[in-house]
């Protein structure tokens, strides 16, 4: 049914009445632009979230041994606690932990050792070094991009491997060079890589590598000394990580004479409860969105609705002339719809690229940490534009035929 | 041209029926040109609204050329209304967002006719209404002796056998329209029939036939009240039983 001389009428209608579909454009525009805006935040919120806990297992608990706060057992306070293997051996049997593994600061540094001097041939550099047990790997997000993680022959046998960071990689070996099997000096003990990893934080994150840790207790003196327990609950909820958590603290605080209660003898660094508080406040934040949206849409319709109504009463002379010059209900009742059609897919469009503009120009203003890429899915931005557009096009259509139903007579009476 | 026979029209208001025609018997020959007088709310424009097939009616008959005229669905009327009848009207219902040129253009839009060869051939109606200049002037540009001629353009454009014009002349001066009715006295000598509803005498008279309607009823020309249009001017009341 396409007919270019109607489109000519209505693109000539739309033309010559310009506040009517001014007003109309700008009420289906700003109800899209917000939509669009206000997902594209929603779901650049989620994706914050997401960045945020992308570095660690979002259901890991790290614990680390500090200095007491509270006096305990005859100990006065300020004492440094350093745990062994023996507290590994007895957390791995605490009910609901996954995977655990254990970490030995071979500098003592607060979050794992300071950077040690590694050295290939005649290079040389600063990089962080991890003494870990191969569970290790569940609970860092980092990706083997070659060889393999330290495994339980490595820990078994106090073998010599290393798993490197790609950046280590880059700046110790020549592009064309194979780093697996190779031999590099850390910390002036010899260790053959076994693995070259990828960090998505970025290789700023990657700068590192992982030895075993009982590798690292003999060659760094550490006798059988660990600094931090690290494990996955499962599927558990905040409130059953806690529980876990305190259990094996409580171990800990029995074999080394602290007080369970001491907030500081040990530090908690808890991914579940992180994660559940962010998640539900994400949760909320959706819902907010999603209602939000919801009314937008609404009452993008309703004015549609509205405009289309008053545009369409305002015509019911023209279409009085119309009819009594041969026009027939169908003709008018397409022109009408039509025109709402076309109006509303042109505004819906202009909506949509601006609100992506938006979206665009906050994520390029980097406004928040909170807010990572802040885009739409396609498909949700087209949907909303079908539906606008399709209300449009009802929004015309009812009141059209309508007007088309009227008798002529009564809108050319001259009274 | 067209025949009506008792046709008989009610307006239902509220619960009264207004009998707005009674037995109305009309018949007019091709080429006609008449005037239909009477006070204001005789039913002429009901009238007219019948013959243009803008209205139904109750009964009787409307034929006109061999086509009984009756329960038409919308789109019949509307097809006989584009290719048989061009429109009049006082108050001249051109579109105010369309120039002169596309006023007159319109009814061969809804014929099919491309714009380009409807624009063509709405200039050359504007040329004979005598405004050619005027072409790409919107209405409200205009006087209204101009509006009216565009009107007219617009209403022969299609080619009709039949012009009904409602007080073509209601909304003009004296002057312009005495120019209005030498228009439509041409048209009419080119072999169009032309109805005409005017209150005005003078319009009248540059018919050459009179129908006088009186409270919906044809009443004959030498009636007493009709020859003085003042007498016939009084509370118009035509209840039906
Ligand atoms: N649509 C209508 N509904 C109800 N009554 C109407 C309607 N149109 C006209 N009338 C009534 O019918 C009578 C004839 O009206 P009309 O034909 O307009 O008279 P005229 O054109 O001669 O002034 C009047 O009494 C008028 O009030
Ligand atoms: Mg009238």
């Amino acid at each position: 049914m396409f007919s270019l001389d109607r489109w000519m009428e209505v693109f000539d209608t739309i033309r010559r009445n310009k506040l009517r579909t001014a007003l109309t454009a700008i009420s289906v525009a700003w109800g899209i632009f917000l939509l669009v805006v206000l997902l594209g935040l929603g779901n650049g919120l989620n994706n914050g979230l997401r960045y945020t806990f992308r570095r660690e297992a979002t259901n890991g608990i790290w614990i680390t041994a500090n200095k007491t706060s509270l006096a305990h057992s005859g100990y006065d306070v300020g004492r440094r606690l350093v745990f062994d293997n023996r507290d590994y051996d007895r957390a791995r049997d605490v009910q609901g932990i996954d995977h655990i593994s254990s970490q030995y600061f071979i500098r003592g540094g607060q979050f794992g050792g300071g950077e040690m001097l590694t050295r290939r041939g005649t290079k040389a550099g600063l990089f962080q070094i991890n003494a870990v047990r191969p569970e290790t790997i569940y609970l860092v997000q980092n990706e083997i991009i070659a060889g393999r993680f330290l495994n339980e022959s490595d820990l078994a046998d106090k073998r010599k491997s290393v798993v490197v960071g790609r950046p280590v990689v880059d700046y110790l070996f020549a592009p064309s060079e194979p780093p697996i099997g190779q031999w590099i000096i850390v910390a002036g003990v010899p260790f053959e890589i076994v693995g070259v990893f990828t960090d998505p934080m970025g290789d700023e994150q990657a700068r590192q590598l992982y030895i075993p840790l009982s590798t690292a207790q003999i060659a760094f003196h550490g006798v059988d000394h660990i600094n931090s327990l690290s494990f996955t609950v499962g599927d558990a909820n905040a409130q059953q990580a806690k529980a876990i958590t305190d259990q094996v603290i409580a171990g800990l605080a029995e074999r080394h004479k602290f007080s369970p209660d001491d907030k500081q003898a040990v530090r908690v660094h808890n991914n579940v409860e992180a994660y559940e508080r962010f998640s539900k406040i994400f949760l909320i934040i959706s819902i907010f969105v999603v209602f939000i949206g919801c009314i937008t849409l609404l009452a993008g319709v309703v004015g549609i609705s509205n405009i289309m109504m008053i545009a369409v009463k305002e015509r019911t002379k023209e279409i009085g002339v119309r009819k009594a010059l041969g026009a027939t209900p169908a003709s008018i009742i397409l022109m009408i719809t039509q025109e709402a059609v076309f109006l509303t897919s042109i505004a819906g469009l202009l909506g949509l690229a601006g609100g992506v503009a938006l979206l665009a120009a906050i994520e390029s203003a980097a406004v928040t940490e909170m807010i990572r890429n802040p885009a739409i899915h396609i498909g949700s931005g087209v949907a909303a534009a079908v539906f606008l557009i399709l209300a449009g096009a009802l929004a015309g259509f009812f009141p059209a035929r309508a007007a088309a139903r009227v008798n002529p007579i009564h809108t050319l009476r001259d009274e | 041209m067209l025949r009506l026979d008792k046709v008989n029209k009610y307006y239902r208001v509220g619960t009264h029926s207004l009998h707005a025609l009674r037995d109305v018997d009309i018949e007019i020959a091709d080429g006609e040109f008449v005037a239909i007088m009477g006070a204001s709310g005789s039913g002429k424009s009901t009238l007219l609204n019948i013959l243009g097939i803008l209205d139904d009616y109750d009964s009787g008959e409307y034929r006109l050329g061999d086509t009984l005229i009756r329960n038409l669905s919308e789109r019949k009327a509307a097809n006989y209304r584009n290719r048989f009848i061009g429109f009049v009207f006082q108050s001249f219902n051109l579109l105010p967002f369309k120039t002169a040129l596309e006023n007159i253009a319109l009814p061969l839009y809804y014929q099919g006719v491309t714009r380009r060869k409807r624009n063509q051939i709405a200039a050359q109606y504007l040329e004979r209404v005598g405004l050619r200049d005027w072409a790409d002037h919107t209405p409200s540009e205009m006087s209204g002796g101009q509006k009216q001629r565009v009107a007219i353009a617009r209403a022969l454009i299609s080619k009709p056998r039949l012009i009904l014009a409602d007080e073509p002349t209601g909304a003009l001066d004296s002057e312009t329209s005495r120019q209005i009715m030498d228009l439509l006295s041409e048209i009419n000598a080119a072999g169009i029939t032309i109805l005409v509803v005017t209150h005005d005498s003078e319009v009248a008279a540059r018919t050459r036939r009179m129908i006088r309607l009186k409270d919906g009823l044809v009443v004959s020309p030498h009636d007493a009240g009709a020859s003085h249009p003042q007498l016939a001017r009084q509370p118009q009341t035509a209840a039906e039983s």
